[in-house]
């Protein structure tokens, strides 16, 4: 080693792991922090916990999904023959009438590998849920770990590939908020106080999307001259900007396209009538 | 703020054994973690070992862990402790300790021979190098790591793994490969050398699970998983991933970009 020194002979200590290995500072516990440093991963666990259970009940619902002109985010583009009769809307009977499960599982599977394989939501729930770590200079509980180096996370770099579906996803979104600018007889040129929760969330998916790593990497990231290509030079520094808020975008468009659904699924149940802005 | 005593807990101790004691010490206004251990060294335990150079924040030598977190002990100011609080003070708990708060980090000097160094470009001589501002931002943020091992040590994959020790870089390193692939004149590929295929291959870049924990404790603020190992990942998804890179690179050949 560096400084000469060698590690312990292997009878001085009883054999340990990690920071209770032989050569390194003997110290009983396994962290010293003195902070809440349990509080973080706990509310990313609740808040993810909260999320899955809320989307779970309504994708496999298959009700209460449509209420002219508005078509809950989960539920589109609709991808099935039994999908609600949309006008203009969402519509692509792709899958044909042999498909009898809720139409929300179809399209839900991308938005769902689009964050699962986040940079963000994996930082969230490796620690939150999987505790590797639980947080910074806490002792995982893990014997071993190959972390992304093998199969199954090995898929994590897949991630591009959901970005691809993801922006496709977010533009027939775009389309349901500009259908969102009708009334309840498909008349165009009014808006109502959904219109206005569509348009907050569109904004915040399309934020979410564009703040992505991957996408930072596409658009310029990966160059080795931003000299010789100033426009992806200026794309990659918007992109970098928004990237810097990827994690407060995750969280707010997370809470905004379940607050979307919840409001589609409030008029399509008649529990509230919505409002007529113009 | 007037001078109070403070309680300190320092681990005392080499390999063979040791335990954290207690000390009550006096603090002054504006003293910092280092001072403090200073004044330990010069009124109660004169033998206690600490590595420390500028106590300045630049030259990286008085890492340790204070109350459970990785910090430079002359960075961190007394007072962000109540006085009621006891400041614990260990060595890095990484790495083979050698005595008292001094660590052997020499798995990071092992860890930086294994990283190619930056191939010159062919017909360029020296002071005939040019590169535009908005080519070498990128790595001008990594160049300003002060190399104080913090990440190194608080990364769970070689913290929590002795095992993986042999396999795993660290993010202080596989910042330097994303340093040197990002670089407008390493002509390292020309060599045949893919440093983004190196980075998951030879460097580990797959065991970091992106938790950031490296860039919560640099003391240099660097985005070290944002800026550097997220896009040397992209990068090895390029390389190795990829199947449609892979098939674009086979239908045309791309000038270097």
């Amino acid at each position: 080693m560096a400084t000469g020194t060698e590690p312990a002979p292997a009878d001085a200590r009883p054999p340990g792991a990690g920071v209770h290995s032989p050569a390194r500072a003997a110290i009983a516990a396994p962290h010293l922090r003195t902070d809440r440093w349990w509080l973080a991963p706990a509310l990313t666990a609740a808040g993810l916990l909260a999320f899955i259970a809320y989307s779970t009940w309504r994708a496999f619902a298959g009700a209460d999904y449509y209420a002219a002109p508005y078509v809950s985010p989960f539920y589109s583009p609709c991808l099935a023959e039994n999908c609600a009769p949309m006008r203009s809307g969402p519509n692509w009977e792709l899958f044909g009438g042999w498909w009898g499960l809720s139409p929300a599982l179809l399209i839900l599977i991308f938005p769902l590998g689009f964050r699962l394989t986040c940079y963000y939501y994996r930082k969230a729930y490796y620690r939150g849920f999987w505790a590797s770590p639980p947080a910074c200079a806490v002792a995982e509980p893990h014997k071993r770990y190959t972390g992304e180096t093998r199969f199954p996370l090995i898929l994590q770099n897949v991630h591009r590939y959901f970005f691809y579906a993801a922006l496709l996803v977010a533009g027939v979104l775009t389309y349901d908020t500009v259908l969102a600018f009708r009334d309840e007889h498909y008349a165009w040129g009014h808006m109502g106080l959904g219109t206005l929760v569509f348009l907050v969330n569109i904004a915040l998916i399309w934020a979410y999307t564009l703040s992505c790593h991957s996408c930072r990497h596409i658009v310029g990231g990966k160059l080795k001259h931003f000299s010789r290509h100033p426009v992806r030079y200026r794309l990659w520094q918007w992109a970098g900007k928004l990237n810097a808020r990827h994690m407060q975008l995750a969280w707010a468009s997370l809470v905004s396209v379940a607050l979307a659904d919840f409001y589609v699924y409030l008029v399509a149940s008649g529990a509230f009538d919505d409002p007529t802005l113009f | 703020m007037s001078g109070y005593e403070a309680r300190f807990r320092v681990w005392r101790g080499d390999q063979g054994g040791g335990a954290l004691e207690d000390f009550a010490v006096e603090v002054n206004e504006g003293e910092v973690v280092l001072d403090i251990i200073h004044r330990l060294q010069a009124t109660q335990a004169p033998d206690l070992a600490v590595r420390w150079n500028c106590k300045a924040g630049k030259c990286g030598s008085c890492s340790a862990e204070i109350n459970g977190r990785p910090r430079l002990m002359c960075m961190t100011r007394m007072s962000v402790f109540t006085r009621e609080e006891t400041v614990t003070v260990t060595p890095l708990r990484a790495f083979p300790v050698v005595r008292d708060l001094v660590t052997d980090v020499g798995f990071n000097y092992a860890k930086a021979r294994e990283v190619p160094a930056f191939v010159p470009p062919a017909g360029v001589g020296p002071g005939e190098y040019r590169m535009t501002q908005e080519d070498v931002d990128r790595s001008q943020e990594f160049r300003k790591c002060i190399e104080c091992f913090l990440c190194q040590d608080t990364c769970h994959v070689v913290r929590d793994h002795e095992e993986n020790k042999p396999a795993f870089a660290g993010p202080r390193f596989l910042m330097r490969v994303a340093e040197l692939d990002m670089h407008p004149l390493d002509a390292a590929a020309g060599t045949g050398l893919d440093r983004a295929r190196a980075a998951q291959d030879e460097h580990g870049l797959g065991y970091c699970n992106i938790t950031k924990c490296c860039t919560e404790v640099c003391p240099e603020g660097i985005r070290i998983t944002d800026n550097a190992l997220i896009p040397l990942k992209e990068r090895a998804v390029d390389r190795k991933y990829d199947p449609l890179v892979w098939l674009g690179s086979k239908i045309r050949r791309r000038r270097e970009s």
